[in-house]
């Protein structure tokens, strides 16, 4: 590589940026390192994938149970959700829920408002936050002003994106998760729990659900990890994560092999990290033997 | 103290069949479902007229700009898709040649029912891989037979979807076998090197690999020797695919019982033959839903290549749309069609290897 005049080495880190990145939760500005800047991508992709996570969760065991559900319709909606995600490629998604939020919410100066607390525009959600003022800490309320809304925190539509198209894409594997879990409890349990007249809801918390758990977490950690490998996608709407700083400082510096070097090693140490946290949660589900 | 009254007889059950039965169980069996059932009737009433006013009634199926332009917010706009159909399906391809990859990908996509049908498992399937692939891959770059060539960056749309995902699957399941295969030796060198490869690889994301497809390949060629860089995603999508695959692969061999290799080596099979005929066609038909759910990732995940500027499918429709003032608005009509696409081709996949598993399991019964 050095005799075809391509640099090499990490001295690049302590660089001074010269970008700005669209949404920060430390500090950062054009001036600051680009080691810095690697960490405002790191943790705007960390922040992505655990509210992906959060939301896959939820929404994946709801609609879990829903195919299990004695109601028709219902049934049948959770299986053509299931059908319809699981089937469209991720990237497509990302791509019309972006599209979705910034063509057809309204601007920023006719935001809808939820009682004068959320405000949901092309600029993103607005909602109330705790804020360090004079005499401690309060809340304070976004509020419009101008072409604009001042006050309180925003969720970039970017963000906004990234987490329901990552949240329902893996929703749709987490609900196949669940049920599987819950249908691979013998009948038998099912029976002898209403034989000593426990109700559904009970049967389910008390009987099923645990026993279930033990055949969901190993998949369901395979999941998070996809989903925290998925969040790379954020890239392509513009989310400035880990992958966006790379490849911008990539075409800056052209240090190809480090920036490409660096995504690997960051997703292979969440990888690592999750499956291990996940290795806890499932030893704690697992049947005790004696 | 005995009792003398005759105890009257409880009522019949009710009938367990009939449409009204059936209306009972499935939509009114419990206060919680008939809720339910009647709060998603609510609902469907609400949006299911404005949704088939948007898509149906008030839509414009005609590519006239001017109506869509006056029926935005009220109607669909189909006609953008009809305007617009060629550059989506075949992205940058030269407009007068388009017979070409319209033919190729018709010729590949009856290749791939024609292997999926039982009664085509003959001989001349493999020379048919090998004639149907030469002639794709002619059709496509020209250079032969007087056809004009086409260099691979004008490829794009379907047939670039269609060609990546199969000959990615193509190119990663004979790595995928030696992976598992590798994985399972009682050779250390061999299974570490091997568990390292599937580990590291399923620990980073596609896009990292794509990356270093087209930036790291070419630092590491000697000068001018560079590949098309159609063919360094492929390599990646490939490498990236098997360790996925892999895994699948190894599940499938630890579900075949000790004893069949023994019994295979008893009577004089050696150790390639023993996998070849005893070991791997088990283990391979074991594990048929699992290989088709890496196939439709890997179909779904050619989408990724955008990324890295090849126009497939979902970077072609932002090529047709993005950069036309006229039909720009009409993207989200763009995606239902290109949504719709890619679904089709993975419920197909997906319900070909329920068909599958039902004829094993009926295999098995006999």
């Amino acid at each position: 590589m050095a005799a075809r005049g391509i640099q090499s080495g990490w001295d690049f880190l302590a660089q001074t940026a010269g970008f700005d990145i669209g949404e920060q939760l430390i500090a950062f500005d054009a001036g600051d390192s680009l080691a810095r800047a690697f960490v405002v991508g790191l943790l705007n992709t960390l922040r992505v994938a655990l509210a992906g996570i959060a939301l896959c969760t939820l929404l994946g065991t709801l609609v879990g149970l829903g195919r299990l559900s004695r109601n028709l319709p219902l049934r049948a909606l959770c299986h053509a959700y299931v059908e319809l995600l699981r089937n469209v490629p991720l990237l497509v998604q990302l791509l019309v829920w972006y599209l979705l939020l910034v063509e057809f919410l309204p601007d920023a100066s006719a935001a809808w408002s939820w009682r004068d607390a959320l405000f949901l525009s092309k600029a993103g959600l607005a909602f109330p936050a705790l804020v360090a003022g004079e005499g401690g800490w309060h809340w304070q309320l976004p509020a419009l002003q101008g072409f604009g809304i001042e006050g309180g925190a925003t969720l970039s539509p970017e963000f906004i994106a990234v987490t329901a198209g990552l949240g329902c894409y893996t929703a749709a594997f987490v609900a196949e998760v669940v049920r599987a879990g819950l249908r691979s409890v013998p009948r038998g349990q099912v029976e002898a729990a209403q034989s000593i007249g426990l109700s559904r809801r009970q049967t389910l918390r008390l009987v099923t659900g645990p026993q279930a758990l033990r055949v969901i977490v190993p998949p369901l950690t395979n999941q998070y990890l996809n989903l925290t490998k998925n969040s790379s996608l954020a890239v392509a709407v513009g989310y400035p994560d880990l992958v966006s700083i790379a490849n911008t400082t990539l075409n800056q510096t052209g240090r190809a092999v480090e920036c490409i070097a660096i995504i690997m090693l960051v997703y292979l140490a969440l990888s690592l990290l999750t499956a291990a946290l996940m290795a806890v949660l499932d030893r704690r589900a697992a049947l005790k033997e004696r | 103290m005995a009792l003398r009254q005759a105890v009257t007889a409880r009522a019949a059950p009710g009938s367990q069949d009939g449409w009204l039965a059936w209306v009972r169980r499935e939509l009114f069996g419990g206060w919680i479902s008939a809720l339910t059932t009647l709060a998603l009737l609510a609902i469907a009433t609400m949006a299911l007229p404005g949704l088939a006013d948007w898509a149906l009634w008030q839509a414009v199926w005609r590519p006239d700009a001017e109506a869509c332009q006056a029926a935005r917010g009220m109607g669909a706009c189909w006609g953008v898709i009809a305007e617009k159909q060629r550059v989506i399906l075949l992205g940058r391809y030269p407009a007068p040649e388009h017979w070409r990859p319209v033919l190729a990908s018709a010729l590949l996509l009856a290749l791939v029912v024609a292997s999926g049908l039982r009664r085509c498992w003959k001989r001349w399937l493999l020379p048919a891989w090998i004639v149907v692939w030469a002639t794709f891959l002619a059709l496509m770059g020209g250079g032969v037979a007087g056809l004009q060539p086409v260099p691979t960056e004008r490829w794009g749309g379907l047939p670039l979807t269609l060609m990546l995902a199969t000959l990615s699957i193509l190119l990663a399941c004979p790595l995928a076998v030696l992976l598992a295969l590798g994985r399972r030796s009682r050779m250390p060198a061999i299974r570490v090197l091997c568990a390292c490869y599937v580990e590291l690889v399923r620990g980073v994301p596609l896009i990292s690999v794509l990356f270093m497809a087209s930036f790291l390949f070419p630092l590491f060629l000697p000068a001018g020797t560079t590949p098309d860089v159609l063919l360094r995603v492929l390599l990646g999508i490939a490498l990236f695919a098997a360790a996925y695959l892999a895994e699948t692969v190894r599940a499938g061999l630890q579900s075949v019982p000790a004893g069949q290799a023994e019994a295979a080596a008893s009577i004089g099979l050696g150790w390639w033959q023993a996998q070849h005929l005893v070991v791997l066609p088990q283990a391979l038909g074991a594990v048929v839903p699992g290989l088709m759910n890496s196939f439709i990732s890997i179909f779904k995940d050619s989408s990724l290549i955008t990324i890295v500027s090849l126009y497939e499918l979902t970077g072609s429709l932002g090529l047709a749309l993005s950069g036309d003032p006229v039909w720009r608005p009409f993207m989200i009509e763009g995606y239902c069609f290109i949504t719709a696409i890619y679904f089709v081709f993975c419920a197909a996949m997906s319900r070909y290897s329920l068909w599958v598993e039902q004829q094993q399991a009926r295999a098995l019964k006999r």
